[in-house]
């Protein structure tokens, strides 16, 4: 008897569906508090999923726990509402056995930077072909208000009732500094925008980081709001573009330049000389660190694609060593018992 | 006749039934390998035999100290034997640590041969002799015999380019040589492995085999030994035989469940003593198909393998005891999601890290209750080194039929430890039935059950028209959705322990060696198997009326266990634990069974259970556990 072969490769149906939104939307009813930025993702979710022609039972949403995590239930396809902090471990194996399905994790700022934070790392270091969107509220919304890793530093919350006193994680430095090869912001605010950046992590091959500003009305109202609020977002957000000088302003009056590595605001900078253009394909995670450093009210802030690089996927290789292992020779289970030194007792 | 055959001495042959080595040296000095290779020929002789390493617990401890000792016990045999022997009948020292700490595991009388060149003031003090035992008389109860090991081995490979160190490393060779001939036994099996071994550095090679066959020769030469010994091959069953340790027969258990089932096998591990060699042996057989994956912790091990699980794949994931806690809380939501993943438990001794290279049977509660809420999974544990790969289909065989997950109890000693074993014939093992969920009428429900096992539909992402949602929230047994439903969670529990309950009748019968009922009956589980039955069948010589049996389904237990416990005036349960079994057997079946417990890291010996099989039958006093500075000290 020899090695299996997958049993589960022929179920990938071939021909490209035509589907819409509601085809993506279940019999559930949505439990976020009505306002909840949850909803607003939700729906750019459902509107993007379409256009990726892939066959609802090839899609898998896999999150952990939390508000955020809630979303599976509310998306039909395949979904796995799991334990706090482990999707990505669970979107690991699931990706590592059948390359062939495309998978989502959602995950929440406490759920995927303070109790799961190993694992988001391990999964973008080793760029597996995973799409995460940690939705970022600076809050622990499921448990009633405590403050989270991205909370602001001397924040009150429930459980810090005298501010905290714990310095913020920035979700898109993490994602750099572990190398993941596609790294985005978006707000849900601004719905084109973040329809873009779903669409755009999807199809990327390899580890797909978004953080999406999400507001919690409940427990964290208006964390966003100074920049992400429609009349103020063209002066307070600046949107990143490959190959495009760095610009924001009402009219894109505005631009950055760099003064050695500090970047500085060019107001009214007539010229696109001398500002900074981005480069989301650079290798080097220099410039995207630079950007990322940039906060409102200092700065506008950034929102876009920091990076976008082109790299070999865990899921990939590791299914390539098996390929070629098979292809020297399927393993025999009769052979394998007999390896070694063996005897005959008659 | 040449005259070189001439001078050798004669040598009085004497045939043995059973014979126990121990090799000892500095962990530099190769006493794994000598084992190993003698344990190699031995089993291709024919002999029944059981060996028992014991590392030191640091890698590389210093040279000649207490700390450094390594150790390998063989116990070989014309007739059919269940463990590596309680005591060893030789002791090879190769230095004075090594004699420190084993000598006490010595039998009285027993042959002591020691590397006396290495007994000088330097390593004595090492070993914090204050005296030189070879000369202060202290050996006076056993057969010593010192040899020049050094000197010999450095004599035979003069003139080969090697430096002084690299030869010093051939000692074990020669030592290895000495014993082969103090047996009889020939070096094939050793020079054909060395040939093999050492295919790249000839050099090596040459050095070894003169060392070995240097070592062979004094043996015929010298007149220190006046006997030479044979230990006839055993009468087992006719087949193909080879050598199997526990973790090997794991790994090989698990690739023949994939094979069998026909479903690819996804293997998650997070490297730990002693089970990362089942890592090593499944990143090997990638020609199987088997994925393999070193998570950043046992966490994402056991998320992955789940995740694997949900994909329709062999979803595995192993550890040892530490790794089984980090793991509970992900193994609860394959419970709640009702996923077919198996969990390996090498155990080893705790709490904590307690002590890593050492033995215990000490986590069969963890992985009965050792999770939040009633929460039930299937528990199932081989009993020696080969009996893991039928184990491991076994655990497959009834996660996948069950949709359940099976903690896999082996331990250091069973995982360590290795036994010949007749491979047998695939069409002798086990089958495995699975299947896909199929298409339901209306909304699908992932949690439809199976009237007869209770088993839910295995629904996998691929599979169109079934698309659903799992999670670790309770959901409705009849929608699948979420449900808070009072009666539905009461239910849903109920049906999770409902579905455990009944693999009983999946699973087989409680066997009994010895009497149908009497006396006593030793009831046992895991690594323990081999003294217990040992020790049974001698106290069985003694004209007792003791029975054993051994559980190697542990959750649910085989359903005549209540009906054997009955049919005895007492119960023992022998344990590496203070009581586990024990606890669960009193409890479930109220048997006032006495325990018998034995937690230092080393596994039981025969003597100890008979000791206490005599106590609890009234013919002795209190049987009370002696510890000798043993080997088990070894790693300070
Ligand atoms: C092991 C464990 N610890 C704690 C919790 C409680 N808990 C649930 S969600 C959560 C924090 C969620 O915060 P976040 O990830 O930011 O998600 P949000 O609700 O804000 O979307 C915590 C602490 C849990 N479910 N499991
Ligand atoms: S608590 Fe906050 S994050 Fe959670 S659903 Fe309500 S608004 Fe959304
Ligand atoms: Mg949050």
């Amino acid at each position: 008897m020899t090695a299996p072969t997958a049993p589960n490769d022929g179920l990938i149906s071939p021909d490209l569906p035509v589907l819409t939104r509601k085809d993506f939307v279940t019999d559930q009813e949505v439990r976020w508090c009505p306002g909840c930025g949850d909803y607003s993702i939700l729906a750019q979710m459902q509107k993007m999923l379409p256009e990726l022609g892939i066959a609802r039972e090839n899609i898998v949403f896999i999150s952990g726990i939390g508000c955020s995590s809630r979303f599976p239930y509310y998306v039909n396809t395949y979904g796995f509402h799991s334990i706090h902090g482990r999707a990505p471990t669970i979107a690991t194996g699931l990706k590592t056995a059948r390359p062939e399905l495309t998978v989502f994790v959602i995950t929440g700022d406490g759920d995927g930077l303070s109790i799961g934070g190993n694992h988001l790392l391990h999964a973008m270091r080793r760029n597996i072909d995973l799409n995460i969107v940690l939705f970022n509220n600076r809050i622990y919304g499921l448990t009633k208000g405590q403050y989270s890793p991205t909370s602001e530093f001397g924040k009150i919350t429930k459980s810090s009732p005298y501010g905290t006193t714990e310095r913020p994680l920035n979700p898109i430095r993490i994602a750099l500094a572990a190398g993941a090869t596609f790294v985005a912001r978006s707000v849900d605010r601004d719905t084109k925008h973040l329809e873009e950046m779903l669409y755009r992590a999807a199809k990327h091959r390899g580890v797909s980081f978004v953080e999406v500003y999400q507001n919690c009305n409940i427990f964290n109202d208006g964390a966003f709001a100074a920049f992400a609020e429609k009349e103020v977002r063209a002066e307070r957000m600046i949107y990143l573009e490959h190959g495009k000088p760095l610009r924001f302003g009402k009219n894109n009056e505005h631009g950055i330049r760099l003064n050695g590595f500090t970047p500085e605001i060019v107001e009214n900078a007539e010229s696109d000389e001398g500002l900074l253009v981005h480069d989301a394909h650079a290798e080097n995670i220099t410039l995207a660190n630079i950007l990322v450093g940039m906060d409102y009210p200092e700065f506008p802030v950034p929102i876009g694609v920091f990076r976008d690089v082109d790299a070999p996927t865990f899921d990939q290789l590791v299914q390539q060593q098996v390929d070629e292992a098979i292809a020297k020779g399927r393993g025999s289970l009769e052979e394998a018992l007999r390896a070694g030194e063996t005897w005959v007792v008659e | 006749m040449t005259t070189e055959t001439q001078l050798k001495p004669e040598h009085h042959v004497e045939e043995l039934e059973r014979v126990t080595i121990r090799f000892a040296g500095d962990s530099g000095d190769g006493m794994q390998l000598t084992g190993t290779q003698f344990t190699r020929t031995a089993a291709v002789f024919g002999n029944d035999l059981a060996t028992l390493p014991d590392f030191p617990a640091e890698i590389r401890a210093p040279a000649g100290s207490l700390p450094g000792v390594s150790g390998f016990q063989i116990s070989f045999a014309s007739t059919e034997i269940y463990t590596p022997g309680d005591r060893p009948d030789v002791l090879v020292a190769m230095n004075p640590a090594a004699l420190k700490t084993n000598l006490g595991d010595l039998k009285p009388g027993g042959l002591l041969i020691v590397d006396k060149d290495e007994f000088e003031p330097t390593n004595l003090k090492k070993a914090a002799y204050e005296s030189n035992p070879l000369e202060d008389g202290s050996l006076a109860g056993y057969q010593v015999v010192p040899i020049a090991i050094t000197r010999q081995n450095e004599l035979a490979l003069e003139g080969l380019p090697l430096s002084a160190k690299d030869k010093f490393r051939c000692r074990n060779f020669y030592a290895l040589g000495l014993i082969l001939w103090l047996y009889g036994r020939t070096l094939d099996t050793t020079i054909k492995w060395a040939t093999e071994q050492f295919k790249r550095r000839p050099d090596i090679l040459e050095a070894n085999l003169r060392a070995l066959r240097a070592g062979y020769n004094f043996g015929e030469t010298t007149e220190l030994f006046r006997v030479q010994y044979r230990v006839p091959p055993a009468k087992v069953p006719p087949g193909t035989y080879r050598h199997i340790s526990g973790n090997e027969a794991t790994a090989l258990g698990f690739v023949a469940a994939s094979v069998l089932s026909g479903l690819p096998l996804f293997y998650g591990s997070y490297p730990i003593t002693p089970a990362s060699d089942i890592l090593h042996e499944l990143s090997k057989l990638k020609n199987f198909g088997v994925k393999t994956f070193q998570a950043e912790d046992e966490i994402a091990a056991i998320g992955a393998a789940i995740g694997a699980a949900y994909g329709g794949h062999l979803g595995l994931t192993g550890t040892s005891g530490p790794g089984l806690a980090l793991k509970s809380e992900a193994l609860n939501l394959a419970v709640m999601t009702e996923l077919p993943i198996v969990v390996i438990d090498v155990q080893r001794a705790g709490p904590s890290t307690g002590m890593p290279t050492k033995t215990e049977q000490a986590d069969l509660l963890q992985a009965m209750f050792g999770r939040n809420g009633d929460s039930y999974v299937a528990i199932v544990a081989p009993c020696t080194p080969s009996d893991c790969f039928i184990m491991a289909i076994e655990a497959f065989r009834i996660a996948l039929k069950h949709m359940v997950p099976v903690v896999f109890l082996s331990d250091g000693y069973l995982g360590n430890g290795s036994e010949p074993w007749r491979i047998p014939d695939i069409s002798e093992l086990p089958r495995i039935e699975w299947k896909y969920a199929e298409p339901q009428e209306g909304k699908f429900n992932p949690y439809l059950r199976d009237p007869k096992t209770l088993a839910r539909p295995w629904a996998v992402p691929g599979q169109k028209g079934l698309e659903h949602r799992i999670g670790g929230l309770e959901k409705s047994g009849e929608t699948g959705d979420i449900s808070y439903d009072p009666r539905n969670h009461h239910e849903m529990t109920l049906a999770r322990k409902a579905k455990v309950d009944r693999i009983v009748d999946d699973i087989p019968l409680l066997q009994v060696t010895g009497p149908e009922e009497g006396d006593l009956l030793v009831l046992g589980w895991g690594g323990t198997y081999g003294s217990i039955t040992s020790a049974c069948e001698n106290a069985r010589k003694r004209g007792l009326s003791v029975a054993s049996a051994h559980l190697r389904y542990l959750n649910p237990f085989p359903a005549n266990l209540p009906e054997v416990l009955k049919r005895y005036k007492k119960v023992l349960i022998p344990e590496l634990n203070t009581g586990q079994l024990a606890l669960l057997i009193r409890g479930r079946f109220l048997v006032d069974a006495v325990s018998f417990n034995k937690i230092s890291g080393q596994p039981f010996k025969i003597a100890e259970i008979e000791g206490k099989i005599d106590e609890v039958l009234g013919l002795r006093d209190e049987y009370v556990l002696e510890f000798t500075r043993s080997a088990g000290v070894s790693g300070g």
